[in-house]
C-alpha cells in the first residue's frame, strides 16, 4: 500500500473537477451537511463507498483535504473499520454470513465450496473481475441460517450446492454472452 | 409548530377510526427475516390484488414489523379474525383474499395458541407486528408519545428518574447496570451541554433484537431517548447504528423526519422549553465499537478504540461532555414505564432482574425467531416450549448466550431461571440477548475456537493482553482441533484466559476468554478427546492422522 501512496500522491486533487462528477456530489453533500467538520470522516467515507463501491487513495486525499484531517488518519479509519474496502468489488458480490447461527448451520462448508469452485477466498475477487466473495460477522438473519447476500439480496437456509449454483449462474451467464 | 395533547389524541383517534373503518386488515411482516423471503413483493402483490378486486375501501394491506416466528416466513396476520399465515407464496394471495370473512385457509394457518406465542410477555415488542413502522400515526394510535407528553408536562426530570429507578430497569446491552443510577449520574453532572446516545451497534453474532426493534417500532426508541434527554438535561441525541442494517437505518431516518415534522422532536416540544434533536451515525463494522468509549470515539470520527474508565462517559463522554449511553432495548422500555408506572414494571420479572427480555433464538432449535419473556423464565421453557426443542430428533447439548462475551450453558442447568445473576453464576452473561442452541453435531472446542477467532480479529489492538492473548489462545485451540496438541496446552490456555480476563483494557478483552473457559468447565472431556485420542466426538474437526502427530 505504501508504494501506491508514493506513486499516486503527486496527482493533485481539485474540488471543482470532482464536483462535476455526479458521484462526488453525494460525497460533497455529506461533508457539507456535517459542516465539513473532522468528525464527519466516517460518514463521508460511507458516502464515498456508496458512490464508488470502494475507497481509493484519490478519494482519501480529497476527503482529507476537505475535512482538514491528516491523510494518515483517513487511511487509518478506512482500514480499521471492516465495512470499508479499498479494493474495487467484482461485478457480482456474494457475502457469506459467518455469524454464530450460520456457523452452526454450516457456513464454513459453504465458503469452502465457493473456494473450490472459484478459487477465491474471503475478500478476494475472481481474476476476471466477475465475482467478489466477502464474509459478514452477522447479517442478523439468524432465523434463516445459514444465510448469504447475493448482489444485495439476502437468501436463507442455504447449502453449498445452492450457493455454488447461484454463483454459477453469474459466471455461466457471462461466458454465454 | 408545537403539538398539544389534544392534537396528539386527535391524531390517534383519526388513525384508530381509519383502521376500524376497514373490515379486514392484512398485516404482512416486512422485517428483515421475512423480507429476505420476498415479503416485500408479496405485500405489493397483495395490495394490487385487493385493488384489482375493488376491495381497497374495506381491506387494508400494510407492512408491519417482526411477527416473531422468523423461521416460518413470510408471515401474514389477518385482523380482526386473528389468523396467522405462514410460508405465504404468491399463489396464496388470491385464496387468502377470498377466504376473508369466511374462515382461514387451513393449509397455511399457523396456530397462535402454541407455547411460542402464549408463553411470551410483550413489553418492548408490544407494537412489533402490529403497527406500520413507517407511519408515525400508527405509533400514536397505540398511545405513542403520550409518555413523553406526561414526562414533559406533568413530571420533573427528577420524578422521571425516580420512576425508572422504581421500575428497576437495568441496561439491556448486557452488563445490566441499573438504568436509573446511570441517569442520576448524568443528570447530576454540571454542564450546559450533555448528550444522549443510543447504542444500536449490535455486533454480537447471533443477536438481532435491536435490529428488529428499530425496524419494527423506531418511534418507541426515539420517545425513550427524548424522555431520557429530558431527565438528564440533554438536548442532542445520537443513534449509533450498524451500517450492516440498512433497513433499520432507513426506517430510523424516516421516523426522525416524521417526528420532527410533527414537533415531538425539535424545539419547544409540547409547548415546553425542552428541545431535543436526534441524529443517526453509522457504524462501520467494528465489534469493539459496542464498547461505550470506543463508540464515542467512532461518533467523533476517529478510530473505534476504547480508553480506560474512569472517567466514565457520564462525566466525560462525547467531545468531553457528560453523555448518557443506553442500548436500544433499554430505551424501548422507557415509554411503557412512564406510561404505566415503575411499580407496574417492577411487578414483572425476578427480585433483582425486572421486566422482560427479548431473545433472538437461533441455531438448532425448531422455532427460530424473536421472543420476549419475563426475566426469570426457566431456560428449559425457552428452549423446549417456546423454541419447540431440537429439530430432526437431535439431542440438546448446550445453549450459548451473550455472544463472544458469553458462555455455553450445558444441559444440567436447563432448569435455571434466566436473569442477570443466574447466568453470571454459571459462567455466562445475559449479553444483548442472542441465544444459540447447539445439538450433538456441534463440537464445543470448535465453537470456542470460532468465538476466539472472532475476538482475535475484532480486537482493536490497543492493549497487549487482548491483541496478543487472543491470538495465542486461538493458536492453541487450532492445535487442539487439528489433533496436534499436548495435554499441557490446556494449562497454557487456562493461564492465558485468566491473564486476558484480568488485564485487558475493555469489555471485549475481559470477556473474550468466557466461551473458552465455560466450555473447558463443562465439556472438558471433549477437549481431552481431541488431545489424547485425536478424536472429535462431534465429527466436526478434521484431525490429522495420529501417526503424523509428533
Amino acid at each position: 500500500m505504501m508504494q501506491t501512496v508514493a506513486e499516486t500522491s503527486q496527482s493533485p486533487e481539485s474540488s471543482t473537477k470532482q464536483s462535476e462528477d455526479r458521484r462526488w456530489r453525494l460525497v460533497n453533500r455529506t461533508m457539507r451537511l456535517n459542516g465539513n467538520q473532522p468528525d464527519a470522516l466516517i460518514e463521508t467515507l460511507h458516502a464515498v463507498q456508496e458512490s464508488f463501491g470502494y475507497i481509493d487513495l484519490d478519494a482519501m486525499e480529497y476527503v482529507a483535504h476537505e475535512l482538514k484531517v491528516p491523510l494518515s488518519r483517513v487511511y487509518a479509519v478506512a482500514t480499521f473499520y471492516h465495512y470499508f474496502t479499498l479494493k474495487p468489488p467484482g461485478e457480482h458480490t456474494c457475502v457469506v454470513c459467518l455469524g454464530t447461527a450460520c456457523y452452526i448451520g454450516g457456513s464454513a462448508a459453504i465458503l469452502e465450496s465457493i473456494h473450490e469452485h472459484l478459487g477465491i477466498g474471503s475478500g478476494e475477487t475472481t481474476a476476471d473481475g466477475k465475482v467478489s466473495l466477502l464474509t459478514a460477522r452477522c447479517l442478523g438473519s439468524c432465523g434463516l441460517a445459514p444465510a448469504a447476500v447475493f448482489d444485495g439480496e439476502v437468501s436463507g437456509k442455504l447449502n453449498p450446492q445452492v450457493v455454488v449454483e447461484k454463483i454459477g449462474r453469474w459466471t455461466n451467464h457471462d461466458s454465454d454472452a | 409548530m408545537t403539538l398539544t395533547l389534544e392534537e396528539l389524541q386527535h391524531i390517534a383517534r383519526i388513525e384508530r377510526d381509519r383502521q376500524e373503518g376497514f373490515q379486514h386488515r392484512i398485516k404482512i411482516c416486512v422485517a428483515a427475516g421475512c423480507l429476505s423471503c420476498q415479503s416485500g413483493t408479496l405485500k405489493e402483490a397483495m395490495q394490487k390484488e385487493v385493488s384489482r378486486r375493488g376491495m381497497e375501501n374495506w381491506v387494508d394491506v400494510k407492512g408491519v414489523g417482526c411477527l416473531g416466528l422468523c423461521t416460518a416466513g413470510p408471515l401474514l396476520f389477518v385482523e380482526p379474525e386473528g389468523i396467522l399465515y405462514q410460508g405465504v407464496k404468491f399463489s396464496d394471495v388470491g385464496p387468502i383474499i377470498e377466504a376473508l370473512g369466511t374462515g382461514p385457509v387451513g393449509a397455511l394457518q399457523c396456530s397462535t395458541d402454541v407455547p411460542f406465542f402464549t408463553k411470551q410477555h410483550k413489553v418492548v415488542l408490544e407494537n412489533c407486528g402490529r403497527i406500520d413502522p413507517e407511519r408515525i400515526e400508527d405509533y400514536i394510535a397505540e398511545e405513542g408519545y403520550e409518555a413523553l407528553y406526561n414526562a414533559l408536562r406533568n413530571m420533573t426530570p427528577k420524578e422521571v428518574i425516580e420512576e425508572v429507578t422504581k421500575g428497576g430497569l437495568r441496561g439491556r446491552g448486557g452488563a445490566g447496570y441499573p438504568t436509573g443510577l446511570k441517569w442520576t449520574t448524568v443528570s447530576k453532572a454540571i454542564n450546559d451541554t450533555k448528550y444522549v446516545i443510543c447504542n444500536a451497534d449490535e455486533g454480537d453474532p447471533g443477536a438481532f433484537m435491536d435490529r428488529s426493534v428499530l425496524e419494527s417500532d423506531p418511534h418507541r426508541v426515539l420517545e425513550g431517548m427524548a424522555i431520557a434527554a429530558y431527565a438528564v438535561g440533554a438536548n442532542q441525541g445520537f443513534v449509533y447504528v450498524r451500517a450492516e442494517y440498512p433497513l433499520a437505518v432507513k426506517r430510523l431516518r424516516t421516523a426522525i423526519a416524521q417526528a420532527e415534522r410533527l414537533g415531538v422532536l425539535g424545539n419547544g416540544i409540547f409547548n415546553t422549553r425542552f428541545r431535543f434533536d436526534v441524529r443517526v451515525r453509522l457504524g462501520a463494522g467494528a465489534f469493539v465499537c459496542g464498547e461505550e468509549t470506543a463508540l464515542i470515539a467512532s461518533i467523533e470520527g476517529r478510530l473505534g478504540k476504547p480508553r480506560p474508565r474512569p472517567p466514565y462517559p457520564a462525566e466525560y463522554g462525547l467531545w468531553g461532555y457528560p453523555t448518557l449511553i443506553n442500548n436500544v432495548e433499554t430505551f424501548a422500555n422507557v415509554p411503557p414505564i412512564i406510561r404505566k408506572g415503575g411499580g407496574w414494571f417492577a411487578g414483572i420479572g425476578t427480585e433483582k432482574s425486572k421486566g422482560t427480555k427479548v431473545f433472538a433464538l437461533a441455531g438448532r432449535v425448531s422455532h427460530t425467531g424473536l421472543i420476549e419473556v419475563p426475566m426469570g423464565t426457566i431456560l428449559r421453557e425457552i428452549v423446549f416450549d417456546i423454541g419447540g426443542g431440537i429439530p430432526d430428533g437431535g439431542k440438546f447439548k448446550a445453549v450459548q448466550t451473550g455472544g463472544p462475551s458469553g458462555g455455553c450453558i450445558p444441559e444440567q442447568y436447563l432448569d435455571m431461571p434466566v436473569d442477570y445473576e443466574s447466568l453470571a453464576k454459571v459462567g455466562s452473561i445475559m449479553g444483548s440477548g442472542g441465544m444459540i442452541i447447539m445439538d450433538q453435531s456441534s463440537c464445543m472446542v470448535d465453537v470456542a475456537k470460532f468465538f476466539m477467532e472472532f475476538c482475535m480479529s475484532e480486537s482493536c489492538g490497543k492493549c497487549v493482553p487482548c491483541r496478543v492473548g487472543t491470538t495465542q489462545i486461538y493458536n492453541l485451540l487450532c492445535k487442539i482441533t487439528s489433533g496436534a496438541a499436548h495435554p499441557s496446552d490446556l494449562d497454557k490456555i487456562e493461564e492465558l484466559c485468566d491473564l486476558v480476563k484480568n488485564t485487558a483494557l475493555c469489555g471485549l478483552g475481559q470477556t473474550a476468554p468466557n466461551p473458552v473457559m465455560s466450555t473447558l468447565q463443562y465439556f472438558r472431556d471433549e477437549y481431552a478427546a481431541h488431545i489424547e485420542d485425536k478424536y472429535c466426538p462431534a465429527n466436526t474437526c478434521k484431525m490429522q492422522l495420529a501417526k503424523e502427530v509428533v
